[in-house]
C-alpha cells in the first residue's frame, strides 16, 4: 500500500489550490450573491486542461487519472461548490457518456470542444415522474424518417442553459422491446435545436453560480446517428455514468467539509470569548478533531474508489460508499462550522454560510443517501 | 541565447515556520514548495523567450538542495524551463549564503548563460544576497530587485526597485538579475504541462561534477557561525485608548510617546 500522492499528484494538488484561492475565492462571494455563471473562471480551467482531466489527449483531454480529477475537484469545492460542480457535471456527466458510448463522429464532433472547456456537457436523466427511479422515463423519441422526434420534460440539469452550453444527452423511451419493457436509450441533443428549450434557472438554496434549468422537448427533431451507443442500452449506460459521477461528487464533498474546517479553525484562533481564543475551549477542538478525523476518513474511501477505477477494477460500491459518506460529512461540517463562528456564521460575509447552503445538496443529486445505501446493501447480498 | 533561472525549495507559505527547539535551526519539515519569488523570475525567463525580440534558445533551472528539491525544478520545468541541474551532495549541507553562491555559480560556469535569473529573495533564508554573490564568482554585472524588464540594443534594459523611487539601468549580457515580485504575474501550470515535465531532462551533479571546492562549502566551509536562533518574542498586547475626549485622547497619545522617548 502506498498513502503518498506522486510528485505530479502533489504539482495539480497545490496549483489547482492555487488557482482557487487566488482566482476564486476573491469572487466566490459576488458570483453566489449575483447568481452569474462564472463563465471568466471557466474559460481558464479549460487553458488548464482542468475541463476535461480523465480523457486521453488523442480526444483533447489531458489524459490524467481519476485519482487527478478526484484531487482537482476537492480543491475547486474547498473554496466554491459552484465552481467545483460545473466542472463535476461537465466532466462525469456530460461528456463522459459521449467519450465512453459515442460513436467516433459524435466523439470526433464534440469532445475536442468539450474537453477543452470551450463548450459545456450535460447530462438529462432526472424527470419530473423519474428521479431516484430514474428508469421511470416518460420522455419519448420516435423515429420518422431518418429523424428522432424527441418529446418530454427533463428536471434539474445542470450546465444545459449556459452561453457556452454545447449539447445534452437524455435519456428517452425508444419503445418498448420484445417482452413488451420500456426501451431506454440515450440521445444526444444539441442546443439550438428547434424544440429544445432550457427554462429558467431554479432559484436554488445554494450552488448560486452554477446553472440549474428545467428542460422541455416539443418535437424537437435530432438526425438518428444522435443515438448514443446501441438502442435500448440507456439504462444499462446511465448506471455506468452514475457510478463514475459518485467519485467527483464525493470529492466535492471532501473539499467542501475541508474547507468549512478550514474557515472554521481560522475563526476559533482569531476570535476570543471569556478572555481567551475559543480555539482553546475542549468543547470547540471536540468539534475540530471530530471534524477533522471524519475527513481523514472520507479522503481515503474516496481516493479508494478513484484508484479502483484507475485500476480498472470493480468501483461501484465504494463509490457509493465514498458518495454516502462525504455527503453527510459535507453536512456535517459545514454546520459546526457555523456553529464554531457563532452569529458572523450567519452572516454572508463568511464563506462558511454560503457553505452551508451549499452543503446539503450532496446528500440528494447524483443519488439520494437512500438510493447509495440501496446500492451498497444490493452489493452486500441484503 | 541561454537563461539559467535559480530556484530554491523553501517551506510552503501555508506552513507556520517555527525554530526546531532540538536543533536551534529553522524547521523545514513540513511541506515544501517552489520559493515564490522563483515563479517569478521563470515567468521572466518565459516572457522574454516568447517575447522575440532576444531569440532564447534554452531555459535552464538550477537548484542546489537536498534529494526533495527536485520536486522544487519539477515545478520550474512546469512551468516553462527546458530541463533542469540538481547539485546535490552531502559535502553541500550547511552551506551559508557565501558557500551557496560560489557552489551555484560553479555549476552555472559549466552552463555559460547569457541571463542567469533568480528570486530577490528566498522565503525561509531571505538574505536577498545570492544574486549578488553569483554574480561576483562569474564576473558578470548584479542587478538586484528587479521589476521590469525590457530587450533595448541587444541588452537588457532593468527598473530595479530602490528605497528612493526606481533606477533604470541598461546591462550588458552576460548578467545576473534578480527579480521582485512586482516584475510580472507568473502563470498556472496546465495540468499536461505538469505531466509533462518528467519527461523533460534533469541532470544531478555532485560537488566534484560542477567542479566545487569542498572545503569551501558545507558547514565545514561556511564562515557564518550560527549561534542559537529564537523565534522573535509574542507582541505584547497593545494599550487601546477609547476615544471618548478627541482633546484627552490625543494628550494620552503623546504621554504615551514622550513616556518612550519617542517624540
Ligand atoms: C441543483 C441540482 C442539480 C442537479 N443536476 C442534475 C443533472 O445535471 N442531471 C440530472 O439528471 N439530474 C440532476 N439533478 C437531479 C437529482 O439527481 C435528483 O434530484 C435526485 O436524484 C433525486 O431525485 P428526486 O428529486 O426526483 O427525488 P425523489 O426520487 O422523488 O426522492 C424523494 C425522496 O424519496 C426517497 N426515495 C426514493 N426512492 C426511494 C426508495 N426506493 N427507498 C428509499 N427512499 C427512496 C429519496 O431518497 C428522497 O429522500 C439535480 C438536482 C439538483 C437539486
Ligand atoms: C549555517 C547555515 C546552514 C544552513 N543549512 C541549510 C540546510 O541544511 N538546508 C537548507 O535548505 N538551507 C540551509 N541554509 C540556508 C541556505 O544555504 C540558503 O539557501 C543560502 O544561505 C541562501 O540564502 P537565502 O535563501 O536567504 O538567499 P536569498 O539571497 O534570499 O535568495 C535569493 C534567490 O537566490 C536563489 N537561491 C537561494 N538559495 C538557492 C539554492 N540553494 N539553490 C538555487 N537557488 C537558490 C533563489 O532564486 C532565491 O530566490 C543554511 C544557512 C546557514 C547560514
Amino acid at each position: 500500500m502506498d498513502f503518498d500522492l506522486s510528485d505530479d499528484h502533489r504539482l495539480l494538488r497545490s496549483t489547482v489550490r492555487d488557482f482557487a484561492e487566488q482566482e476564486i475565492a476573491p469572487v466566490a462571494e459576488e458570483l453566489d450573491r449575483t447568481k452569474a455563471f462564472p463563465y471568466e473562471l471557466v474559460r481558464r480551467l479549460g487553458e488548464l486542461n482542468l475541463m476535461g482531466i480523465p480523457f486521453p489527449e488523442e480526444v483533447g483531454g489531458a489524459g490524467a487519472d481519476t485519482l487527478a480529477y478526484a484531487i482537482a475537484v476537492e480543491e475547486l469545492a474547498r473554496i466554491d461548490s459552484s465552481v467545483a460542480i460545473t466542472l463535476c457535471a461537465h466532466t462525469s456527466l456530460g461528456t463522459q457518456p459521449i467519450y465512453l458510448f459515442g460513436s467516433p463522429e459524435q466523439r470526433a464532433e464534440w469532445l475536442p470542444k468539450l474537453t477543452a472547456g470551450e463548450l459545456l456537457g450535460a447530462f438529462g436523466l432526472t424527470e419530473p415522474e423519474a428521479g431516484s427511479d430514474a428508469g421511470n422515463v416518460q420522455t419519448r423519441a420516435t423515429l420518422d424518417g431518418g429523424e428522432w422526434v424527441v418529446d418530454g420534460a427533463k428536471q434539474f440539469i445542470t450546465n444545459a442553459g449556459t452561453e457556452i452550453s454545447g449539447c445534452v444527452v437524455i435519456t428517452a423511451q425508444t419503445g418498448t422491446d420484445e417482452r413488451g419493457r420500456k426501451e431506454i436509450s440515450n440521445i444526444l441533443v444539441p442546443n439550438g435545436t428547434p424544440g429544445y428549450e432550457q427554462g429558467t434557472p431554479y432559484r436554488k438554496m445554494g450552488w448560486n453560480a452554477s446553472d440549474t434549468r428545467p428542460l422541455t422537448f416539443t418535437d424537437c427533431r435530432v438526425p438518428e446517428e444522435n443515438l448514443v451507443g446501441p438502442r435500448g442500452d440507456g439504462f444499462k449506460q446511465f448506471l455506468r455514468v452514475l457510478d463514475i459521477g459518485r467519485i467527483g461528487v464525493a470529492a466535492m464533498g471532501v473539499g467542501l467539509a475541508q474547507g468549512a474546517l478550514d474557515e472554521a479553525l481560522k475563526y476559533a484562533k482569531e476570535r476570543k470569548a471569556f478572555g481567551q481564543q475559543i480555539s482553546k475551549f475542549q468543547a470547540i477542538q471536540a468539534k475540530l478533531a471530530d471534524v477533522a478525523t471524519e475527513i481523514a476518513a472520507a479522503r481515503l474511501l474516496t481516493y479508494h474508489a478513484a484508484f479502483l477505477k484507475d485500476q480498472r477494477r470493480d468501483f461501484s460500491l465504494v463509490a457509493a460508499q465514498a458518495k454516502l459518506k462525504t455527503g453527510r460529512l459535507a453536512v456535517r461540517a459545514t454546520e459546526e462550522a457555523v456553529q464554531i463562528h457563532g452569529g458572523y456564521g450567519y452572516i454572508e460575509e463568511y464563506p462558511v454560510c454560503r457553505f452551508y447552503r451549499d452543503a446539503k445538496i450532496l446528500t440528494i443529486g447524483e443519488g439520494t443517501d437512500e438510493v447509495q445505501q440501496m446500492v451498497i446493501a444490493r452489493a452486500l447480498g441484503a | 541565447m541561454k537563461i539559467c533561472v535559480l530556484v530554491k525549495e523553501v517551506p510552503d507559505a501555508a506552513v507556520e515556520k517555527r525554530i526546531d527547539p532540538s536543533t536551534g535551526r529553522m524547521d523545514r519539515s513540513g511541506e515544501k514548495n517552489l520559493n515564490p519569488y522563483d515563479t517569478h523570475a521563470i515567468e521572466a525567463a518565459m516572457q522574454l523567450k516568447e517575447g522575440g525580440a532576444l531569440q532564447v534558445d534554452e531555459i535552464v533551472a538550477v537548484t542546489m538542495g537536498p534529494e526533495s528539491a527536485v520536486r522544487a525544478l519539477h515545478k520550474a520545468v512546469s512551468l516553462g524551463a527546458d530541463r533542469s541541474i540538481h547539485l546535490t551532495d552531502a559535502a553541500l549541507a550547511g552551506s551559508d549564503v557565501a558557500a551557496t553562491g560560489y557552489a551555484l555559480a560553479k555549476a552555472l560556469e559549466k552552463e555559460q548563460p547569457d541571463v542567469v535569473l533568480l528570486g530577490q529573495q528566498s522565503d525561509d533564508g531571505e538574505c536577498y544576497t545570492i544574486g549578488a554573490v553569483v554574480a561576483e564568482h562569474l564576473k558578470a554585472p548584479s542587478l538586484t530587485q528587479v521589476i521590469k524588464l525590457d530587450v533595448v540594443d541587444g541588452g537588457l534594459r532593468c527598473e530595479r526597485q530602490a528605497e528612493y523611487g526606481y533606477d533604470t539601468v541598461q546591462v550588458s549580457l552576460p548578467a545576473v538579475i534578480s527579480v521582485g515580485d512586482a516584475i510580472n504575474e507568473p502563470r498556472y501550470p496546465s495540468l499536461k504541462a505538469i505531466m509533462g515535465a518528467k519527461k523533460k531532462p534533469l541532470e544531478t551533479a555532485s560537488a566534484a561534477d560542477a567542479g566545487i571546492d569542498a572545503s569551501l562549502v558545507g558547514g565545514d566551509g561556511s564562515r557564518v557561525q550560527c549561534g542559537e536562533f529564537k523565534a522573535p518574542p509574542a507582541k505584547a498586547a497593545g494599550t487601546i485608548i477609547e476615544d471618548e475626549d478627541t482633546d484627552a485622547t490625543v494628550e494620552q497619545i503623546v504621554a504615551w510617546l514622550d513616556e518612550r522617548k519617542l517624540i
